[in-house]
């Protein structure tokens, strides 16, 4: 069994921060596939 | 890893993994991207041109990934490159390889929903060539290295292009040629005065393989290539009055100043010839911008 991984203070706050930046690009790229979805569809175009 | 040791004195933030997508290489491509896009015929659709432009630059992202995964060995040696996020020891190697790989894939989903086949195909092949063609073959194999890796950044306003159109065209491979024939010029400028850097990263570059002169030479050849080429779309109709007069004022000082550069021992260790050098890398960086910049602007007023 290897040791857990305890995370200093700063690193956790490091890896929210991540996380965070890492939610928001996921959320963009929902919102971009959505808005290239109802670009085509109004083009008529599959 | 050898990163692990020195993570654990600064954990990395979102910005160091921004940086490995060398966004100033970005801003560049998404600006001739954006160029290509424009001047391509057609009215277009806002939504599908924001997220080609936006595919393309997260592929120039994904490039950046992936070249410094690669190049974290050369990056360390030179001083321009040692505090990039591998060789500070803020990011792991392996993360890099993620992050390039999983952006790669996600720039040429988005294309191939947002703009078909044909600039998704484009845009894959753009990120291989500068990634493996570029990044682990020629780069440390020969003297051509930026000549023919220059492809890779010579391509986006043919992948906008083709985002817009589904096609390419004469012009289109215009703009190409241009950024391609600018690229040499441009990176030996820069290499002559970083000849030594190169020399110890063992990065074949011309002044450090055939020696400053010879390199000179090369840069007044191309730029006599460049310059008349760069007129080209005055008689396409792709360029319109101010393109003209900005390719044929731009190509004749960019000539001055490689005759300058040639008439001169920059790169051979004299700080007031390297200047010239300098000039001239800085120069064509400003050239390319206003060469594009026009034809942003003659498209513009043609609406």
């Amino acid at each position: 069994m290897s040791e857990p991984i305890i995370l200093t203070p700063e690193e956790a706050r490091a890896r929210k921060r991540r996380n965070f930046w890492l939610a928001l690009a996921i959320s963009v790229f929902v919102l971009l596939v959505f808005a290239i979805t109802i670009a085509k569809m109004k083009a008529g175009v599959g | 890893m050898v990163d692990v040791g020195i993570t654990e004195t600064r954990a990395a933030a979102a910005s160091d993994y921004f940086a490995l997508l060398k966004p100033r290489v970005m801003s560049l491509v998404v600006f001739t991207g954006l160029v290509g896009y424009v001047c391509a015929p057609g009215q277009g659709d806002a939504v599908l041109g924001f997220a080609a432009i936006l595919a393309i630059a997260i592929a120039a992202g994904a490039s950046g990934a992936l070249n410094m995964w690669f190049d974290s060995d050369i990056d360390a040696i030179m001083t321009r490159t040692r505090a990039r996020p591998i060789p500070s020891g803020r990011v792991a190697r392996e993360d890099a390889l993620m992050l390039g790989l999983t952006l790669s894939a996600l720039s040429v989903v988005t294309m191939q929903l947002a703009a078909g086949p044909l600039a998704a195909g484009l845009l894959a092949f753009t990120i291989f060539f500068y990634a493996v063609v570029y990044t682990m073959w020629l780069k440390r194999a020969t003297p051509q290295n930026i000549v023919i890796g220059g492809l890779a950044g010579a391509l986006p306003p043919a992948i906008a292009w083709a985002a817009k159109t589904g096609s390419l065209s004469l012009d289109a491979w215009l703009l190409v040629a241009i950024i391609f024939v600018w690229t040499p010029p441009h990176f030996w400028a820069l290499s002559l005065l970083q000849k030594g850097q190169y020399e110890a990263a063992r990065v074949p570059m011309l002044p450090v393989t055939h020696g400053a002169k010879a390199t000179r030479q090369h840069i007044f050849a191309y730029t006599l290539l460049l310059a008349p080429l760069a007129t080209a779309p005055i008689f396409t109709g792709l360029g319109g009055a101010i393109y003209a007069i900005s390719s044929l004022a731009g190509g004749a000082a960019f000539l001055f100043l490689a005759a300058r550069v040639l008439a001169s021992r920059a790169g051979e260790g004299d700080k007031a010839q390297d200047r010239r050098a300098g000039i001239l890398f800085a120069f064509s960086i400003f050239y390319l911008f206003v060469l594009f910049a026009a034809l942003l602007v003659d498209h513009g007023l043609a609406r």
